[in-house]
């Protein structure tokens, strides 16, 4: 079996416009969260969210033209290609580019530039259409621009499964290079849906916390007086690397990617299923795949969106699957949502780079405003305070509508 | 501000050049780098701007700065062009 290690990240969130700033943000406990200011949201029940603030365009695309020409999501996921790359230190112009590819996913696309078409459609007509509408919204090109700018010409994918979307991205990339389809692999997920159309529409299926008075409190993982979840932008790159490849070029090895496991409640389209068997049998089979027993798990990167139901149901699943290690102070919970928000597409990319550098540097962020816990959610939270602790083995949940699951497990590399 | 003048600006604003640099015969796909998708872009910037309509057969004649401006003048002046 071919393995595969992690041997670079890079993630753009409302904490930083890098790994290194949003990590160290995450570890003082820092809030991203604020009033939205990309569109009036006065009319809408939630006027909060996670954005991304003073990202540089020019800095990765510096013609005007073409950036006009690109969504943002797909800016996002450029700009992260760019550092994923620098960061494993691989030599583009000397790999072999047919075996190295891309499965970057998002949970919605180019919201932005649909909606400002869509006015255009009312108000001046179909023949004013912009050509660039259809390769400015299709979810794919998030991978598709990063393989020109790369000239990645491996196998390139686009999935999609809502709030999922970036584990399972990153799964189905560690996949391909194990099947041997690839050597090298970007994987993870981009977001840019703060939009008046979006949020509107999480408000409507009741997603949203309507806590807009108190911004950097709204978003409450696993505290009782939770009331939904906080959106969030942004995008979280891994460099998924064949493990032999790795060590014939030197690189520095972050992390292995042990398991990836994904399933599906079948039950309903928004709402996940109360006993959280369809969780439970992701991280089941997650740690099946990497043969670790759920006692050795050090870390869980929580789905943790801070809706009612959705943190009930992952605690339910914890707790079936971990039973008494997961009251036994070796296992840590924490949800990186309490401070970004819900970066949707994104948020499992994000989210698998925060555990491979909770590997890497030995700290787990903390799970903030979490005052009182749930009374069905009493594990370690890790509740307000980072934590030095060894982490070998780290487990990352999501969960997306369409009653999708999928986890990820990551290994402290062990030659 | 003329018509070519103003067509000008619309092609320099779109490729991200200077229009006082503006090469009114360089090829927009050949020198200038335009793809289909600019050209499409640019057509419909000319017809919003100048009111005008330009069939598919016409938009694919225009080619150089100098064949727009010669093709917008022409229809604006409800003499269109007979490329």
């Amino acid at each position: 079996m071919r393995r595969v290690v992690v041997t670079g990240v890079s993630c753009i969130s409302p904490l930083g416009n890098d790994a290194d700033t949003t990590f160290r943000a995450l570890l003082e406990g820092r809030s991203g969260i604020g009033p939205i200011t990309r569109f009036d949201a006065s009319g809408h029940d939630a006027k909060i969210a996670g954005e991304v603030r003073d990202f540089d365009v020019a800095r990765y695309i510096p013609s005007k033209k073409h950036a006009r020409h690109v969504d943002a999501f797909a800016r996002y996921a450029i700009a992260a290609s760019d550092m994923a790359i620098a960061d494993s230190g691989i030599d583009l112009e000397a790999s072999n580019r047919e075996r190295f590819g891309a499965v970057i996913g998002t949970g919605v696309g180019g919201m932005q530039v649909i909606e400002a078409q869509e006015k255009v459609l009312l108000e001046r007509g179909a023949r004013s259409i912009s050509p660039f509408l259809i390769p400015m919204f299709l979810g794919n090109l998030a991978a598709g621009h990063v393989a020109i700018r790369h000239g990645l010409k491996g196998p390139n994918l686009h999935v999609s499964t809502a709030c999922a979307t970036g584990t399972h991205a990153i799964g189905e990339a560690g996949h391909v290079i194990a099947r041997g389809d690839a050597d090298v692999m970007l994987a993870g997920g981009a977001e840019s849906s703060i939009t008046p159309l979006l949020v509107a529409g999480f408000c409507a299926a009741n997603a949203l916390s309507t806590k807009n008075d108190a911004p950097a409190e709204a978003s409450r993982p696993f505290d009782r007086s939770r009331d939904g979840f906080v959106m969030g932008e942004g995008a979280g790159l891994l460099v998924l690397e064949e493990l032999e490849h790795a060590k014939r070029r030197g690189a520095k090895i972050l992390a292995e990617l042990v398991g990836y496991g994904l399933t599906n409640d079948a039950h309903h389209v928004t709402a996940p299923e109360e006993s959280g068997d369809g969780a439970r049998r992701a991280m089941a089979a997650t740690l099946s795949a990497a043969k670790a027993a759920p006692d050795e798990v050090d870390y869980v990167n929580a789905h943790g969106t801070a809706t009612p139901l959705g943190d009930k149901v992952e605690a339910t699943a914890i707790e079936a699957l971990f039973g008494d290690h997961a009251r036994s102070g070796r296992l840590a919970i924490s949800s990186t949502k309490s401070m970004i928000g819900h970066l949707l597409g994104a948020a499992g990319g994000v989210e698998a780079v925060v555990c491979v550098k909770s590997i890497v540097s030995g700290q787990i962020h903390p799970t903030i405003n979490l005052r009182e816990r749930d009374p069905g959610c009493t594990f370690d939270f890790v509740p307000g305070e980072a934590r030095d602790r060894k982490v070998r083995l780290a487990l990352s949940n999501s969960f997306g509508f369409g009653g999708a699951n999928a986890s990820l497990l990551f290994r402290a590399f062990e030659r | 501000m003329s018509t070519a003048d103003r067509v000008k600006e619309i092609i320099a604003e779109h490729l991200d050049v200077d229009a006082a640099e503006l090469d009114l015969d360089a090829s927009f796909v050949h020198d200038l780098g335009v793809d289909s998708l600019d050209l499409s872009e640019l057509v419909i910037a000319f017809e919003q701007t100048f009111k005008v309509r330009i069939p598919p057969e016409s938009a694919r004649q225009i080619r150089t700065t100098r064949s727009a401006i010669e093709f917008i003048e022409a229809a604006s002046s409800g003499h269109a062009a007979s490329a």
